[in-house]
């Protein structure tokens, strides 16, 4: 594995991900997925709506540090209310 | 009877998922793993944090290239669409014809990108190739390797040239999808040309359209060889695209880091873009009831 050049921050982050994934695939074992329409008019279902929270995030991380707004951990909590209202309303 | 739920189908998907695994997870996880770090060579490594993110964000070269590429691939969707739906539309439906303009129309599709590269670096050329020869006698002034407006019109007609085959081939594929009933209804109505195309033919194409723009924008969006091959990126940087440019960074001047940075912007464009488009298809189908 040392080819990959892992690093323990890029090793976290791909926990994360992965446990991400894997929760969103037992909850929707367990309490099976029911598409809704949200703001965005189209129809979307939990797993969609972690795609949209997951590439959002990345864009807001971006755009973040493009602009340089702030210190980049503080676009971490910009991510999660922007998760909480994908998760919300779309 | 009831049906039992079993879901071990999926284990059938392994197979598939190993290669995914090997040929692009595991790859786009190193590039993750280089983009924060700096390294010389030597598989050494040093912890670099968001610097490159910062400097790619921050760079002109990123952005020109960024412009200059959805440039080009808003230029050959404009013309390749249109174009591909004409032609669609002018192919004879059945009979002997039909097939050899399906024979011919592929012919384009079938050729590697480094041999369409080659053919049109050769027709393009003012001393030996047709194109850039008969251009010169003409008096018109082309010479891709010096002339901005040239290399582009050429890269831009290769790619047209390359790739119109595609979009209007599916076009086609979706007309004749249509059934006859359609066109007996119009006629009954005395529907013009233009009404049996808007509120007929359209409709009907826009599913394979949707995918024909889809995978020509990601084609496009990702193209290297051919311009690569025809203009090397120049003259100056002016056809130096996405691709072209990160290639230079990774491998010309083995900035890994950077290169991997640019990559993860680069692929997040991509992903945003298919997302869209992918999105815009399915709830176009569900629109339609397919």
């Amino acid at each position: 594995m040392a080819w990959m050049a892992w690093t323990t921050p890029t090793a976290i982050f791909f926990l994360v991900i992965a446990a991400l994934l894997i929760t969103f695939t037992i909850l929707a074992i367990k309490f099976p997925e029911t598409p809704r329409v949200g703001i965005l008019r189209i129809e979307t279902t939990r797993g969609d709506r972690l795609f949209i929270t997951l590439l959002g995030s990345a864009f807001i991380n971006l755009i973040w540090l493009g602009l340089e707004v702030g210190p980049q951990p503080y676009a971490l909590l910009a991510c999660l209310v922007y998760a909480a209202a994908v998760f919300r309303w779309v | 009877m009831n049906k039992t739920v079993n879901q071990k189908a999926w284990f059938l998907v392994l197979p598939v998922l190993l290669l995914v695994a090997f040929s692009a997870v595991i790859p786009l996880m190193t590039v993750v793993n280089y983009s924060v770090q700096d390294t010389f060579g030597n598989n050494q490594f040093f912890w670099a944090g968001l610097e490159w993110f910062e400097q790619m964000l921050a760079s002109e070269r990123m952005w020109d290239a960024l412009w200059r590429q959805l440039t080009f691939s808003a230029i050959i969707l404009a013309i390749e669409v249109p174009l591909g739906i004409f032609v669609a539309l002018n192919m004879p439906k059945r009979g002997f014809w039909a097939s050899f303009c399906l024979v011919l129309m592929s012919l384009p599709l079938l050729i590697p990108w480094n041999v369409v590269g080659t053919i049109w670096q050769i027709f393009g050329r003012v001393d030996i190739g047709l194109l850039g020869y008969t251009l010169d006698k003409l008096g018109i002034s082309y010479n891709y390797t010096q002339d901005l407006l040239a290399a582009w019109v050429t890269v831009i007609v290769m790619d047209v040239w390359h790739w119109t085959s595609l979009v209007a081939l599916l076009a086609y594929a979706g007309l004749q999808s249509i059934p006859d009933a359609y066109y007996q209804a119009a006629k009954i109505d005395q529907a013009s040309r233009w009404a049996v195309f808007r509120y007929i033919e359209l409709p009907k194409m826009a599913g394979v359209l949707m995918i024909a723009i889809l995978l020509r924008f990601m084609d496009s969006f990702m193209i290297y060889t051919e311009p690569f091959v025809v203009t090397g990126g120049g003259p100056g940087n002016a056809t130096t695209f996405l691709s072209i440019d990160l290639v230079k960074m990774a491998l010309g001047q083995f900035d890994l880091g950077p290169a991997a940075a640019f990559s993860i912007m680069y692929f997040l464009v991509i992903l945003l873009i298919s997302w869209v488009f992918y999105t815009v298809m399915t709830n176009l189908d569900k629109r339609d009831g397919v």
